[in-house]
């Protein structure tokens, strides 16, 4: 069965910051987390597959050492750089990345116990790296490990993420695998696994090429040309892997969100790519020496492309949501002044009906207001009947003032009662009275 | 009321914020604000000691270098993941609270951000290169000044968020004038930072007579050397501590601090009014006796005691937060929010339709005879749900029959009634009830069917949700075309 497409009201007060200031707060850095994400992500993977490959070449698990100390700066880096845009999509798009958070609240909660333990994973992986030496089994699924959680957590973020695109789902959803099954999920999940590894690539090449890195004093079995032309064919498969997903990813998009922005920005997004896989390919098969060369023109290239996929990506999410806000925008005005109308006409407070009160004296409107609610004219509620009241103050009407000033508990088995609040002298002596009165 | 309800219906909503975020101030305090100046005072005594041939005490600096390598491990895990799982928690038990919040003090969260970042940077430098600085003295100087940076940044942290904290309990003069200076002026601040500040500087030195009680042997003259300085440190904090408590109670706004009884424990519990000054009576006595054996016969000084002494440190914040957590009810923004996440101003509209019509997730739009329990069932939901379970931690059905002292006997309902229709005058620290008559009802005869059936509460995250077909886009479009 279909659902009705729900329209709640939105949080009523107003953005702290120009919409266009937010949306630009937001693109800008997710950029910069997701860049430490992909480090993140891609530098584990590489690190699991140097330590592999040292199993035979000794060398390599050097390698994977140096590989992974800067697994935990930049996973440090990417936790820290999250905040902002989280912050931001929180402020911006509120109702609808909230309701996906809830629909899948299980699974989303769980992203803090399991980075936690991936995090301890990566700092046991790396201050073991002696302790474990003729233990590499061990040592190595320490590893593995972390890289599971790791593959596993944006699985999370991108399906919430998607689902917040689509108010008309939300009826249908129950938990967060029926989340997982929307269409686009996977495909954006594969386009975002083959970016890690493409940009890691980038970033090995760079960090070992490094002069100050000193990689030819350090190593003296594998050489830098054969990391290098490593990382770079990694890249260049990754990137070709690219072009056959991402028309996989725009297909599967519902149909709501697409439009010609959008097409034009992905299309010239891919096409600065063209030339970068051009260079790499280049550098891949030419000679050693050369094989850095263009390395700066291909890292510009590859991230003009990042930053037109990522704007594409808004794009879609604007386009997709643009009906959708401004419904609820209408229906935030409607309920906003329904909501002041009822708060100028409210009914004078009547007395909630009790046996114990009635007879419209100040005692006893101030009796059903304080007391009623625990004690009853002649049954045990919560403390004593009034009858029992009376039976212990008829004599000592003062006694009762100032027990009703200053309570405390008499009977261990309910609660001690609390200090009625905001009563005057004057509202205790009327109290009293009333009490005492119903001696008959 | 507009976004689905998460619930857990036996660990309890608030527990898994507080259990989250009481993890992540007692790591914050003492771990960081607290302990990275205490180490850096450490490392520059290591200078200040050596011999004139040599960069510092070598022996030393490694006993120091391991106190900050097991800060580092922790903050930068644990620390930082239970700082962004109170972004998480929240905003699922308590949405409409903290996208209040972030609409105030955006700009607040984001220079607090920029200062993070700053922090995060600084104490992978500092950690990451302090081996390297060992090599020369110029070198070793840098680094206990970047470790000094590092201890300012880490205030400067804490100082930004005590202003968001402060102004959920007394929102000042921004009811009136909702900008971000008068939030940040409320009347809580000061006496906070206050608090705060000395009380981490204490923890920080507990923590820091732990680990190098684990870090330096028996016999070891370091250890009756470190021992020492960290007593000293402690001693010189903890008056202000105590202080800083005495002062920040002393503010606390009168109606809040009725509730302070109560803040402790649950309701049961009232009667252990004093049970907070006991516990900080008790913790700061053990601290001072334990600093000072540690500054006169740090000999004496047992691991078992610095442990008790640790513990109770982290039971007198632990408790302090609790508290601080449960005085600004019935509000979650004071004056503003309530805790059922609805706000004051809206509450005459609910009155008059019903939370039910209004709510853009229910079954039940509409109270009727046949639908009452299940009606009751979404009204406990969307109004009773952020602090109540049925079956587990606060559970409804505890609570009415520790109240009534009735266990096994059906419920009256015209008691319940009764109650729930006074509910704030009753317990100052639970809102009103939002909706109307028709829904008092429902909801008695949910939790009078519930009371024997022990049905559980499932939340949108496992039921998924019913969209109420008057606030679908289908019927507001219908309603706006006529």
């Amino acid at each position: 069965m279909r659902s009705q497409t729900p329209l709640p009201h939105d949080i009523a007060l107003q953005l702290p910051l120009p919409e266009w200031l937010l949306i630009l707060i937001l693109i800008v850095s997710f950029l910069v987390h997701i860049l430490f994400v992909n480090l993140m992500v891609g530098g584990s993977l590489v690190t699991l597959w140097y330590q592999i490959k040292g199993l035979k070449v000794k060398e390599y698990d050097v390698l994977a050492n140096e590989m992974a100390k800067t697994i935990t700066v930049n996973k440090s880096l990417a936790v820290v750089m999250g905040i902002a845009p989280l912050l931001t999509i929180n402020t911006l798009y509120t109702i609808y990345f909230y309701t996906a958070n809830s629909l899948t609240g299980l699974m989303w909660i769980a992203i803090i116990p399991l980075v936690t333990i991936a995090f301890l994973l990566t700092y046991l992986h790396k201050y073991t790296w002696t302790i474990l030496e003729n233990n590499k089994g061990l040592h190595i699924s320490i590893l593995a490990t972390a890289c599971l959680i790791f593959l596993f957590i944006p699985l999370i973020f991108l399906t919430n993420i998607n689902l917040m695109l689509f108010p008309e789902q939300w009826g249908t959803i129950r938990g967060f695998m029926s989340a997982l099954t929307l269409p686009n999920v996977f495909p954006r999940y594969l386009h975002f696994i083959f970016a890690s590894l493409a940009i890691t690539g980038l970033f090995i090449f760079w960090y070992f090429g490094r002069k100050n890195y000193g990689f030819d004093q350090k190593f003296q079995v594998i050489s830098l040309y054969s990391v290098r032309k490593g990382a770079y064919a990694m890249v260049l498969a990754v990137s070709a892997m690219q072009f056959l997903i991402g028309p996989v990813v725009l297909l599967t998009l519902p149909s709501k969100g697409l439009g010609w922005n959008l097409i034009l920005v992905i299309i010239a997004g891919a096409t600065l790519a063209l030339p970068a896989m051009y260079w790499i390919f280049k550098a891949i098969t030419g000679k050693p020496d050369h094989i850095g060369k263009n390395f700066g023109k291909i890292a510009v290239f590859l991230s003009i492309t990042v930053v037109f996929m990522v704007s594409g990506r808004h794009i879609y999410r604007s386009n997709a949501l643009a009906p959708h806000q401004k419904l609820m925008a209408a229906k935030t005005k409607e309920f906003l002044s329904a909501s002041e109308q009822a708060g100028k006409n409210v009914p004078a407070e009547e007395a909630v009906p009790s046996k114990s009160s009635g007879n419209g004296s100040k005692g006893s409107v101030l009796f059903a207001k304080n007391c009623a609610v625990c004690h009853h004219l002649e049954n045990k509620l919560v403390g004593p009947p009034v009858t029992e009241m009376i039976s212990i103050y008829k004599d000592n009407p003062q006694a009762l003032i100032s027990w009703i000033k200053k309570p405390g508990r008499k009977r261990m088995e309910g609660p001690p009662m609390p200090t009625p609040a905001n009563l005057s002298d004057e509202d205790r002596n009327e109290l009293a009275k009333f009490i005492l009165s119903n001696n008959n | 009321m507009d976004i689905p309800l998460f619930h857990l219906d036996w660990l309890n909503n608030r527990m898994l914020i507080a259990l989250i975020a009481t993890i992540h101030a007692l790591i914050n305090h003492s771990l960081a604000v607290g302990f990275v100046p205490l180490v850096v005072w450490l490392e520059n005594k290591g200078v200040i000691n050596s011999g004139s041939h040599e960069v510092t005490d070598l022996k030393w600096d490694k006993m120091v270098y391991r106190m900050m390598w097991t800060a580092f491990i922790i903050t930068t895990t644990i620390g930082a993941m239970t700082g962004v799982g109170i972004w998480f928690s929240v905003s699922l038990v308590s949405p409409n609270s903290i996208a209040s919040l972030i609409r105030v003090f955006y700009f607040a969260w984001f220079v607090e951000w920029t200062v993070f970042v700053t922090e995060v940077v600084l104490i992978m430098i500092y950690f990451l290169t302090w081996k390297k600085a060992n090599s020369s003295i110029k070198a070793k100087t840098r680094h206990i000044k970047f470790g000094w940076y590092l201890s300012l940044f880490s205030w400067i942290t804490m100082a930004i968020i005590v202003s968001i904290l402060g102004f959920m309990m007394d929102p000042g003069n921004w009811l009136k004038e909702k900008s971000l200076l008068n939030g940040f002026d409320n009347p809580l601040y000061l006496p906070q930072l206050l608090y705060r500040t000395p009380l981490a500087m204490v923890l920080g030195g507990c923590f820091g007579l732990f680990l190098s009680a684990i870090f330096t042997k028996k016999g070891e003259p370091n250890r009756l050397i470190v021992f020492r300085s960290i007593s000293k440190w402690i001693l010189l904090w903890l008056p202000f501590a105590i202080a800083g408590a005495i002062y920040y109670y002393h503010f606390i706004p009168t109606a809040n601090l009725a509730n302070l009884s109560v803040a402790i424990g649950t309701q049961s519990f009232q009667d252990w009014y004093d049970v907070m000054w006991k516990v900080i009576l008790g913790a700061s006595s053990i601290i001072l006796i334990t600093a000072m054996i540690g500054i006169w016969k740090p000999k004496l000084l047992h691991a078992s005691l610095i442990t008790i002494t640790l513990i109770l440190a982290l039971g007198f914040m632990g408790l302090f937060e609790r508290v601080r957590e449960f005085i600004r009810k019935p509000y979650i923004i004071s004056g503003y929010m309530y805790s059922n996440l609805l706000r004051e101003q809206d509450y005459p509209l609910y009155k008059r339709d019903g939370v039910l019509k209004w709510a853009t997730y229910t079954s039940t739009p509409k109270v009727t005879e046949k639908n009452k329990v299940e009606a009751g069932r979404n009204v406990f939901m969307l109004t009773c749900s952020r602090c109540h379970t049925t079956q587990g931690v606060n559970s409804i059905v505890s609570v009415f029959e520790r109240m009534y002292s009735s266990k096994g006997k059906p419920f009256n309902r015209e008691s319940m009634e009764t109650y729930i229709n006074n509910l704030h005058s009753a317990r100052e620290f639970m809102p009103p009830f939002p909706g109307n008559q028709a829904e008092v009802k429902a909801l008695v005869s949910y939790i009078k069917e519930i009371q024997f059936t022990n049905e559980v509460l499932d939340g949108a995250q496992q039921e998924g949700i019913v969209v109420n077909p008057g606030q679908s886009i289908e019927s507001f479009k219908k309603i706006n075309k006529r």
